[in-house]
């Protein structure tokens, strides 16, 4: 593989990680991750309208005049959004009932604006494309690990199956109520910045 | 005493760089220093010249939560044998009933205590040795303040939890000692609480072992018969004497007024806590009940309860006088402590009156304005440099 395409394959999951680096996408990672379940769904359809829309504006990129780039670009997003919000409707309503508006809200999610402007306006559809991918890859590995974490210590399940026994079922596991709660999943993207930079310091931001 | 100097000066190479123990350093540090005034020196200026340094100033605050402790303890016992058998009554308590007190209550708290200080002083050092900084005096406070905000039952691998979390997230992620933005022990209860609420609120948990109560036994504080039956004192359980002394179930330390307000004269005494605070949190938590009062839609509605009940039920003087006073995490300015003071008397008010979910308000208000300190010294600051400017005709 090229050192370029790899750069752009490997950076947005840990240098330049959407949620821990750039901080975007803070609100679905706090809103739908009580349940690894939502995480994954969720993963999967910012992932999914993440890649389509930068290959979309990537093609458009000549074609679109500067003074309304930031509204075509919605349009492709808002479209891509919806097809996503429908498929999910008609094959997964169940997840698509838990995770209600935060769908609709892709649309205003900061990671998919920053990389249609940021990146596809500026690079070939295949470089977009792989660009888009490695960043919904980026944010979907922190919406599982909070994901996760939440739902193991929060309800002591995971994907709905039981595995640490709960007290209220008979078990011998205390719920951590605190995990259900939105500042739980702050703790958690908290730790993770942490030990990101603990373990590699030269994307420690500089004090001043 | 010479030998033991003598003794700490033979190891003390092992420690330095070079040595074989040389990361153990803060350990030796810890003793050395606990033990004898430390030899360093200030290297820059401004100087100030004063006996007490930082482990001194923390050694006060330990002293001053003794009678907390002490009245918490036997309190934790008494509550427990007056539980299981409702002859034990306060009045009439012998000589070896007491002593039964204070030993069944050594026995709930003592492990509460132990644990924190063998799971917090653990990760203390852990970050001391990893971060290259001293032990501090500050956990001393930290270790002993936390188990005392806690109900007598709490189960022990929740203590471990709970300090753990305090010590990392409310300490050692912002640089550890004096440099955190709240309370360590406090984020400790905290997150208990939200983490654990039915081992920290309710009925059930004021009292130990409530496998034991006999029928007819209600483990209530009188801040939850408040909440039931508001300001209707012929429905309380508790006189407002009771309140006053301490001699009603709740946390350990909490309960007792008096042993508080004995805290509070040792602590401004010596200059350790700050009475613009003290004062200033009483006067923010009157002024706001004053105006629930006037507000109360019926003279038995919880919103009529009377300033004086609200000031001894509860954590309200415990929290004042060890919490709101922290010199790190309060604000430092002497008008930002007038502020700060009367916003965590207000917001405890409103918290414990007028939301439901949290009948316990202090705690939250304590962090609320941890969070506001460094802001509203920044004003306070900013504001003052103005008016000499003005004064100087700068501006």
């Amino acid at each position: 593989m090229k050192t370029e395409t790899k750069k752009i394959l490997i950076d947005p999951l840990h240098t330049q990680n959407p949620i821990t680096l750039q901080v975007l996408g803070i609100c679905s990672a706090l809103a739908v991750t009580t349940k690894l379940e939502t995480a994954l769904v969720m993963s999967l359809a910012l992932t999914f309208v993440l890649t389509c829309s930068n290959t979309a504006i990537s093609l458009l990129r000549n074609k679109i005049p500067s003074s309304i780039r930031i509204i075509t670009q919605l349009a492709v997003i808002a479209s891509l959004v919806i097809v996503a919000d429908q498929f999910m409707k008609a094959f997964l309503f169940d997840v698509s009932k838990q995770l209600s508006v935060f769908v609709g809200l892709i649309i205003t999610n900061c990671i998919v604006m920053g990389r249609a402007e940021a990146f596809a306006m500026g690079h070939p559809p295949g470089k977009a494309a792989l660009d888009g991918l490695a960043n919904g890859l980026g944010y979907s590995l922190i919406l599982i690990y909070v994901g996760f974490f939440r739902e193991l210590f929060g309800s002591g399940k995971l994907l709905g199956h039981n595995v640490l026994a709960s007290v209220n079922e008979g078990g011998w596991y205390y719920p951590n109520g605190l995990l259900v709660l939105s500042p739980g999943a702050f703790f958690l993207i908290g730790l993770f910045i942490w030990i990101q930079r603990s373990v590699e310091p030269s994307i420690q931001e500089e004090g001043n | 005493m010479q030998f033991l100097r003598e003794q700490l000066d033979k190891v003390e190479p092992h420690f330095h760089k070079g040595g074989k123990l040389e990361k153990l350093y803060p350990f030796f540090e810890a003793a050395d220093t606990f033990l004898y005034t430390p030899g360093s020196r200030t290297q820059s200026g401004p100087h100030v010249r004063d006996a007490a340094d930082l482990k001194r100033t923390m050694i006060m605050v330990v002293l001053a939560l003794i009678p907390a402790t002490v009245f918490g303890i036997f309190n934790a016992g008494y509550w427990e044998m007056h539980a299981a058998n409702p002859a034990v009554q306060l009045a009439s308590l012998t000589v070896p009933q007491i002593v039964e007190a204070m030993l069944r209550g050594a026995w709930a708290f003592l492990p509460m205590y132990a644990v924190t200080i063998a799971v917090g002083g653990l990760l203390e050092a852990l970050f001391s040795v990893i971060r290259k900084h001293e032990i501090n005096e500050g956990f001393l406070v930290t270790s002993l303040l936390f188990p005392l905000t806690l109900p007598p039952d709490t189960p022990l691998w929740q203590v471990g939890l709970g300090i753990a979390f305090g010590v990392v997230i409310g300490k050692e992620v912002f640089g550890g000692t004096g440099m955190n933005i709240l309370n360590p022990a406090l984020t400790a209860r905290i997150f208990l609480y939200f983490a654990y609420p039915a081992q920290m609120s309710g009925d059930l948990v004021w009292v130990a072992n409530n496998a034991n109560w006999v029928d007819g036994f209600s483990g209530a504080t009188p801040l939850g018969t408040m909440f039931v039956h508001g300001a209707d004192t012929s429905q309380y359980l508790y006189t407002w004497w009771d309140a006053f002394w301490g001699f009603i179930p709740g946390s350990v330390g909490e309960t007792s007024f008096v042993a508080c307000l004995i805290g509070a004269v040792i602590l401004i005494a010596t200059g350790v806590g700050s009475w613009r605070i003290m004062l200033s949190c009483t006067i923010g938590m009157v002024l706001t009940v004053l105006l629930l009062n006037a507000f109360a839609p019926r003279p038995t509605h919880y919103m009529a309860v009377s300033p004086q009940w609200h000031l001894v039920v509860g954590s309200f003087a415990f929290g004042t006088v060890f919490m709101a006073t922290d010199p790190v995490s309060a604000a430092q300015t002497n008008l930002g402590r007038w502020i700060y003071g009367f916003g965590i008397g207000a917001l405890m008010i409103m918290v414990r009156v007028l939301n439901p979910a949290y009948p316990a308000g202090i705690m939250l208000a304590i962090i609320f304005m941890n969070v506001f300190a460094p802001l509203i010294d920044y004003y306070v600051t900013k504001a003052n440099i103005r008016r000499r400017e003005v004064r100087l005709g700068l501006q």
